[in-house]
């Protein structure tokens, strides 16, 4: 009984919080609203016994990621109240909510027709203790993931270097035009907004 | 408890409501959060799945789509950065100089 009510007022928090993260004219809130939808849904992850996951979205997610968003909206100096000039048509508009619905209705259908009929719907058993913990999903990095586990180190690497060559750049060279270009090497980010 | 279905129909919605965003939106930081959005609804399908089928890949799984989360916005603000630094607007209508 709690569980339900756990996970209903879970899910109604995760849903509207995200529908209010869309609406949203100023980048700071929608950041924030976005916060609050992804701690509904690590409520969510730990109802299905995903410990460990639930506390890395929370850490990891609101604690690392969405700072960095709102730190890049601090660089960029937005205040939110950039004009975005006039919306297009309101039939562009429409048919976009259209296409997101008959999206909505054709994933539930598929996953109906895979997924219901060939798996017992609903948790048939108590999950054992080690269920999502933090030794059990390291076991299974370590052993039958580990290949995919070393590969992400690279990943990792490869998006560090990406991220300091595209913004850390120190000049852009259209808008001084007539200045000698520096050299690339000083990887400080200017701020020269 | 409740069963399986109910937290896929939850992350069906998230997933629809992270593609109205980035259709809808022309924020460029918003769209990129949309897109996160997804990615998260993607996880709550497969720590969802995991659960029904008793099997702990699903987690590893999410793990990994964690750390590409992590990756793809790291590169990405940077990409919003230097657009920002050429254009100076975040508006994506604006960033049309591939279009013909």
């Amino acid at each position: 009984m709690i569980d339900t009510v756990i996970f209903f007022v879970s899910a109604v928090i995760a849903v509207g919080s995200a529908v209010m993260m869309i609406s949203q004219r100023n980048p700071v809130l929608s950041v924030l609203y976005f916060i609050v939808s992804l701690l509904a849904q690590a409520v969510l992850y730990v109802q299905l016994g995903a410990l460990f996951l639930g506390a890395v979205l929370i850490i990891v997610y609101s604690g690392a990621i969405l700072v960095l968003f709102l730190f890049v909206i601090m660089l960029l100096n937005l205040r939110g109240t950039e004009d975005l000039g006039p919306t297009g048509p309101a039939v562009s508009r429409a048919s976009k909510y259209l296409v997101s619905v008959l999206l909505l209705v054709e994933l539930v259908f598929v996953i109906k027709a895979s997924f219901f009929s060939a798996v017992p719907v609903g948790i048939v058993d108590v999950a054992p203790s080690e269920f999502g913990s933090v030794e059990s999903v390291a076991e299974l990095l370590f052993s039958n993931y580990l290949y995919p586990f070393e590969l992400t180190s690279i990943l990792l690497l490869a998006a560090i270097v990406g991220a300091v060559v595209m913004a850390g750049r120190l000049r852009d060279t259209h808008q001084e035009e007539g200045e000698t270009e520096t050299p690339t090497t000083d990887v400080q980010i200017k701020e020269e907004v | 408890m409740l069963s399986i279905p109910a937290y896929i129909i939850v992350a069906l919605v998230l997933f629809c409501i992270g593609t109205i965003g980035v259709l809808i939106t022309r924020n460029i930081i918003i769209l990129f959060m949309s897109i996160e959005l997804m990615l998260n609804a993607a996880n709550l399908v497969l720590i969802a799945f995991s659960r029904a089928l008793n099997l702990m890949d699903g987690h590893a799984f999410v793990f990994l789509v964690l750390t590409v989360a992590a990756a793809e916005a790291a590169v990405g603000l940077a990409m919003v950065i230097t657009l920002y630094r050429n254009r100076e607007t975040i508006n994506i209508d604006r960033f049309n100089i591939l279009k013909w």
